[in-house]
């Protein structure tokens, strides 16, 4: 075994600068955080690259041309467009608000409880809030990952005619869609002392959102009495951008300019609460 | 000149209960201090609080000049912190923890290669660098826990009971890093509820019970102050300890009851018990001991250290 020189290792006068080490960490902590989740995630790699390919694949080909086909041939095209097409970009948001529910929950606790994650981190010159804003874009980055994936099983699909130009904002607008769900599920599972308020959420406001935000069919088909789970879904707001995105769906200046206020604004409320509880939490 | 650690009236109230009720002391640069008290004394309250992760209710702090409760990042960029709980991140490898750690402090991937080789070989964890964390011993799990500490090269480091839950050939294998880092003049703060491991470790210590500080000084002057030099230790069996004090009364300079033994405070143990033999007494079991930080602390709270 080499034996090491132990008084490299501690402060002798001419090491490194630690006002520097402070200075750097207020202005990059966040990101200095989401490489730790990021580098966590690549453990995953595999996985992760797997679901992105093979979920928007079996997505579009069962509904889109499966369930596309009989459509197409009872009711006629959909909004004007075939079923895929019409489809497909919703899928895309969809999918992406589904993974924050996983990415949001968890891994929060895991920070606070399980292993205690975030207690790292806290002891060195990060703050609580460049930690939960670290965790947030780490998330946002592996959707952006995700979103370019499907994006282009989409192109593979002929399911985004407005060419690839206007069609690839559909990746930003599914990662805004997943931020405005995923902001506040952040800052609600911080809260939290154990994770069985999960399979809650899972079942009475993932299932629903995904059931009824005019994915698989308008929000004018359904009975006007269920019309306010899409008014209050991240899902619709993000599937309605999305639509004009890929195929160019009528879409209003105020329509565009509604939406995008109800997902910003549901990003910033969240994150603003995340911080909070985070400094709170961390520091008590 | 003032120390690098130096607190005044600090104190940490939770609602009504006083956490750490107004304690005073300083810290020398390069000495090793210790804080030996109980379970609930407080100690990990007042690391968190030098550590810039808690903010106090009262008081003045001040850490190398700085103020933790307002300058936070900066103070903590100056220390390395072994918390009483290891929170090291189990997904990623061992070498990975002390990487990540270090880009916390903004340091570069470079630097922090060279630092990671250095610091697991201190660790002597160098055979698991690529190791998932998971898979470690305690003992080695805390080691990395310390060598995660000192990878921005800390003034101080603060360690809240770093051997805590070892075995004992765990423990004198951490004891024996932590001398070397106290030989290179690392300034060490160290909270534990273990006698040997305070004398061990510290030049200097605060003996705290209920947020309050009992007692200060080195293990030595603490020994000389507050008990004699050697105890003996007398077992009469547990029933009948107590009846048998009566008769002990003039022996050695004091004498204290436990449950399972009598102890009798004298300055020659061997004399103290040819004085009991010769008072007609024969207990089951007889030992003459050095006093330790045991018995300070016994004299001034009336309790064990470890319950
Ligand atoms: N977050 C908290 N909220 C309320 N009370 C707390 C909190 N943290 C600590 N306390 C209380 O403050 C007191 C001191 O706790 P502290 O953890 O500092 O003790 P300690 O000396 O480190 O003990 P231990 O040996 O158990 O680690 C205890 O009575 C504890 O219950
Ligand atoms: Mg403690």
């Amino acid at each position: 075994m080499t034996e090491v020189d132990s008084t490299r290792l501690v402060y002798s006068g001419d090491g490194p600068d630690h006002g520097d080490m402070a200075v750097r960490a207020r202005r990059s902590g966040v990101w200095f955080y989401a490489e730790t989740v990021l580098r966590g995630m690549r453990a995953f790699a595999l996985p992760i690259l797997l679901y992105a390919v093979a979920q928007p694949v079996l997505y579009l080909v069962a509904l889109g041309v499966g369930l596309g086909e009989l459509v197409d041939r009872g009711t006629g095209p959909v909004g004007g467009v075939d079923y895929l097409v019409f489809v497909a970009p919703a899928l895309l948001v969809s999918t992406v608000v589904m993974s924050v529910s996983a990415e949001m929950t968890f891994p929060v606790m895991s920070g606070f409880k399980w292993n205690r994650l975030y207690y790292g981190p806290v002891a060195s010159p990060l703050e609580p809030s460049q930690i939960a804003l670290g965790h947030f874009t780490a998330v946002m980055l592996r959707f952006l990952l995700q979103g370019l994936v499907f994006w282009l099983v989409m192109l593979a699909f002929g399911a985004a005619p407005a060419g690839w130009v206007q069609s690839v904002l559909v990746v930003p607008i599914g990662m805004l869609a997943a931020a405005a769900f995923g902001a506040p599920l952040q800052a609600y599972a911080a809260t939290l002392d154990d994770g069985f308020q999960f399979s809650l959420i899972q079942r009475f406001v993932v299932m629903p959102m995904f059931l009824f935000s005019g994915t698989f069919f308008p929000l004018a088909a359904m009975p006007p009495y269920l019309h306010w789970i899409g008014w209050i879904s991240p899902v619709w707001h993000g599937t309605e951008l999305a639509r004009w995105a890929s195929y160019g769906a009528d879409l209003s200046w105020g329509m565009t300019a509604l939406h995008l206020t109800f997902l910003l604004g549901c990003t910033a409320v969240g994150i603003w609460f995340s911080v909070r509880t985070y400094t709170r939490r961390l520091r008590s | 000149m003032p120390g690098v650690i130096s607190a005044r009236g600090l104190r940490k109230t939770y609602g009504d209960v006083a956490a750490v009720d107004g304690i005073d002391f300083e810290v020398e640069a390069g000495e090793s201090f210790g804080l030996l008290g109980p379970n609930g004394a407080g100690k990990s309250t007042t690391m968190r609080m030098i550590g810039g992760t808690l903010d106090r209710t009262g008081g003045e702090l001040e850490v190398l000049g700085m103020d933790p409760g307002s300058e936070r990042p900066q103070v903590r960029a100056h220390l390395g912190v072994v918390p009483q709980q290891d929170n090291l991140d189990e997904e990623l490898r061992v070498r990975e923890n002390l990487v990540m750690y270090g880009r916390y402090f903004g340091m570069s991937r470079s630097v922090l290669a060279a630092k990671a080789d250095e610091l697991l070989a201190f660790a002597q964890l160098e055979a698991k660098a690529r190791e998932k964390v998971v898979n470690l011993s305690g003992g080695m799990k805390r080691r990395l826990t310390i060598a995660r500490g000192l990878v921005n090269e800390p003034r101080i480091l603060l360690l809240d009971e770093p051997t805590t839950g070892l075995d004992p050939q765990a423990r004198h294998v951490l004891w024996d890093r932590l001398f070397r880092l106290k030989e290179t003049g690392t300034t060490l703060v160290v909270t534990t509820h273990f006698m040997d491991e305070a004398e061990q470790l510290c030049d200097r210590l605060i003996v705290v019970d209920h947020g309050r500080i009992m007692a200060q000084g080195s293990p030595g002057q603490l020994i000389r102050e507050h008990s004699t030099r050697e105890v003996l230790e007398l077992r009469f069996g547990s029933a009948r300890n107590a009846a048998v004090v009566q008769q002990l009364k003039g022996v050695g300079e004091r004498n204290e009851v436990l449950p399972d033994r009598i102890l009798v405070y004298a300055r020659d143990g061997e004399a103290a018990l040819e004085e009991v033999a010769a008072r007609g007494l024969h207990p089951v079991t007889s030992l003459v001991r050095r006093s330790s930080l045991e018995d300070v602390f016994l004299r001034l709270t009336g309790r064990s250290l470890i319950d």
